[in-house]
């Protein structure tokens, strides 16, 4: 399965699902629901966080959480 | 608090200009404080309705839900579920931004089920065209059972009617939105759900909650709310395309903090120099007025000097926050938390610790009260640990007076030389060993915390100089009143026990020294401080007749410091007298108790005085050294020299070296760099901590790497 981790630059996706045990619950309040869209706007050095825009908000996650997190691309 | 008072509460997602509207609704009536036991800022202000009316508004801190996953949201939730609480409002104003309108009613949609009459302000009018946005308001009305005011909190437009609607507010509509039975099981209307279940239950409720509002709110949103996608321009997506580049992101982020700190030391040499100046006249006026005693001395000595160590520090503080203020207001620092995050993390720390670890450039105190916002309570409390090895201004006099006395001040190449190096260099030390002690702490502190990492960022904009007007105001507030009365306090302390004497040398002190002189008359250090005071005096004489555009012969220089000659003989004797009597006093004592620890370290007592000293605040260290070696404190630019000179030719009794050499001098500067010599940090530390186990470890441990430092630097360069 594809996660939002493995979004290229600029790429967008539909959010499939995630485990609720470890995805904040900030991030869902904050849209990140499935169904929604998500697009991967920027990345940082070292595999730092990513800069995702999330049902119309931009916010940065670290990697390890945007890898839990299922997706469907949009091509 | 009358009972006429309507209160408000006002709330909201951050980044939606909800301080905006309160600075707007409260002017300057406002104030920051603590709710009672946890350290949420509790911001509360009066707003003048009408000439009979007024409210009281309260504004909570800035979240994404009432979902209570965190110290701020509990505070809404307790607030606005319990109508006994003194802060529970007659009216809830949920303020929004209209770009983001869909999630900031996620929050909205909570507040309506507590069934609080509730007003929902649209912020950001002004940016509705550009975005191509049309809002059918009274559909939204009707559909979210609400008074809806839109407001621009840029052009100002809109706050009458905000006022207007609060005047009003009986009748505003306590009716749910969202109809009761949608939501079977509401956490937000039922707390005690909340302790009954387990986290993960908890959690799927609240995830279960949340998609049936969004559900909502996209029903709701279809039918008013348009937008033009066509008309929205791309500007923000290029800056961010820049700011947050993979390289020039950092290049310009570093390339902003160089410019920041040049300018911060640029503007505020004049005013320090200006207020430095202000309090040496006004001690001195103030000795000259009142009656000779006791109580004169304490006020001159003790109080002035005290509140002038304090006020000193202003502008730079001042300025730095202004710029912090800057870049938050705009945007640009949530895209710093996110450049720097996987770097601070190695370290232990967070993307959100760069905040407070600039912030602890100027001073530690509004530094470490910034690190609230970091969500992992191990990630805070490293950062609070290490804010304080930063160098903050207090440490500035001190380097500077030290690297003056043992560096040369040669130009390497351009216009660096090893002077200005070495402060660099000591900066950057001070860096490495927060960073260093973070890894230590990283590695051994057995917290679980769990460390999670969501951040938005907001879209950039021009900071309105309202918001940062009342940001610069606050924290330098918060640096005057929590850091000022401990070194006011201290400042008081020290001076009690330096005028407290411990035996007969003490209280004949005068006796003493006049005899000697009289006797043997001056020895060759009296003369070298006899010689700089004619030597400065001369020096004033003819910059006067400059000034003056008139001519002095060297007669007339000679005749006239011959006249003063005598004043400058007894001054030097009064200094003399001072340097004795400090010795043989209470502090002097414990100077010399200290003194076989700090020996290795290359110091002596008369150090280890200015070290004790500077637990007040740092800056302490120069004012004490000038008293020991009998300066004086004339609060002129040359005072600094004088010290230099007494500095330089400063010997240990015992064997005739000099105190001040190389070693001893990098041994000091690297024992002010790390040890924590401020009284008022750690008050603070014990608050944001709540109790004294970590200021403690602080205080030791800081303490034992400045000695281990500086005894090695000492060894090592002797």
């Amino acid at each position: 399965m594809l996660t939002i981790a493995d979004l290229q630059k600029g790429e967008k996706a539909i959010i499939l699902d995630f485990p609720l045990d470890t995805i904040p619950l900030k991030l869902i309040e904050m849209g990140c629901l499935p169904g929604n869209e998500v697009m991967l706007i920027q990345t940082t050095l070292f595999n730092g966080p990513l800069f995702l825009t999330i049902n119309g908000s931009n916010i940065a996650v670290r990697k390890d959480t945007a890898s839990q997190i299922l997706i469907d691309k949009i091509v | 608090m009358s009972d006429s008072m309507i209160k408000v509460a006002l709330i909201g997602n951050p980044n939606t200009g909800k301080t905006s509207l309160f600075n707007h609704l409260t002017g300057l009536n406002q104030k920051v404080g603590n709710y009672p036991g946890i350290t949420v800022d509790k911001k509360t202000g009066i707003c003048k309705l009408s000439k009979t009316q007024k409210a009281s508004i309260l504004d909570l801190p800035g979240t994404y839900s009432l979902n209570a996953s965190s110290a701020d949201e509990k505070i809404a939730i307790e607030i606005l579920n319990d109508s006994s609480n003194k802060f529970y409002p007659d009216l809830a104003i949920v303020v929004t931004d209209v770009e983001q309108l869909k999630r900031n009613l996620l929050i909205f949609t909570q507040i309506k089920d507590l069934e609080i009459p509730t007003l929902l302000v649209i912020n950001m009018a002004d940016r509705m065209q550009s975005k191509g946005i049309s809002i059918d308001i009274p559909q939204l009305e009707a559909d979210l059972n609400t008074k809806i005011v839109v407001i621009s909190s840029k052009l100002q437009t809109g706050i009458n009617d905000v006022k207007e609607a609060i005047i009003n507010y009986a009748s505003l509509s306590t009716k749910r939105s969202i109809a009761a039975e949608k939501i079977t099981q509401n956490t937000i209307t039922n707390p005690e759900l909340v302790n009954s279940l387990s986290k993960l239950e908890l959690k799927k409720i609240q995830h279960r909650e949340t998609i049936i509002r969004y559900q909502f709110i996209n029903e709701a949103l279809k039918k008013s709310y348009k937008i033009d996608r066509e008309k929205a321009s791309d500007l923000q997506a290029k800056l961010d395309r820049v700011f947050t580049h993979k390289i020039f992101g950092y290049v310009i982020f570093g390339v902003l903090l160089l410019l920041i700190f040049q300018v911060i030391f640029e503007w505020s040499s004049v005013p320090m120099d200006f207020i430095d100046g202000a309090f040496g006249s006004l001690a001195d006026w103030t000795k000259e007025t009142l009656p000779e005693g006791m109580f004169t001395n304490l006020l001159a000595e003790g109080i002035i000097a005290g509140l002038g160590g304090i006020v000193i520090f202003i502008p730079q503080i001042a300025f730095l926050f202004l710029f912090i203020a800057i870049l938050e207001e705009s945007g640009y620092m949530s895209r710093v938390v996110f450049l720097m995050d996987k770097i601070m993390r190695r370290f232990g720390l967070s993307g959100k610790s760069v905040v407070p670890l600039i912030s602890g450039a100027a001073c530690a105190i509004p530094a470490i009260m910034a690190t609230r916002n970091i969500e992992s309570w191990k990630e805070r409390l490293i950062t609070i640990l290490v804010t304080p090895f930063i160098t903050c201004s207090a440490r500035l006099p001190v380097y500077a007076i030290l690297i003056a006395l043992i560096i040369p001040s040669e130009r390497v190449f351009w216009f660096f030389n090893w002077q200005g190096i070495t402060l660099m260099l000591l900066y950057l030390v001070g860096f490495a060993i927060a960073l260093l002690s973070a890894y230590i702490l990283h590695k051994t502190l057995k917290i679980e915390s769990k460390s999670y990492f969501v951040v938005e960022m907001p879209k950039y904009k021009v900071p309105l100089f309202k918001n940062v007007a009342f940001t610069v105001l606050e924290k330098t507030k918060a640096f005057v009143f929590e850091a000022g009365k401990i070194i006011l306090a201290i400042s008081i302390i020290l001076w009690v026990l330096a005028s407290v004497g411990v035996n007969d040398t003490f209280k004949n002190a005068d006796q003493i020294i006049t005899e000697s002189v009289s006797k043997n008359g001056f020895n060759e250090i009296q003369e070298i401080s006899l010689s700089n005071k004619i030597a400065r005096y001369e020096k004033s004489l003819v910059e006067e007749a400059v000034e003056a555009k008139k001519t002095i012969t060297a007669l007339d220089i000679n005749s006239a410091i011959a006249e003063k000659t005598p004043a400058f003989r007894e001054a030097v004797i009064e200094d003399e007298i001072a340097a004795l009597r400090l010795e043989n006093s209470a502090l002097g004592t414990i100077g010399k108790a200290i003194e076989p620890a700090i020996k290795p370290l290359g110091y002596d007592w008369k150090i280890g005085i200015a070290l004790v000293s500077s637990f007040a605040a740092r800056e302490v260290f120069i004012g004490t050294l000038a008293t020991i070696y009998s300066v004086g404190s004339e609060g002129d630019d040359e005072e600094a020299n004088t010290i230099k000179a007494k500095m330089q030719s400063e010997v240990h009794a015992a064997s005739g070296k000099k105190v001040f050499t190389f070693a001893s001098g990098i041994s000091l500067l690297l024992f002010y760099a790390f040890a924590m010599q401020c009284m008022s940090t750690l008050a603070i530390v014990k608050r944001e901590t709540n109790g004294w186990k970590w200021p403690m470890i602080q205080l030791f441990g800081m303490t034992a790497i400045a000695y281990i430092a500086g005894l090695i630097a000492y060894q090592f360069l002797k």
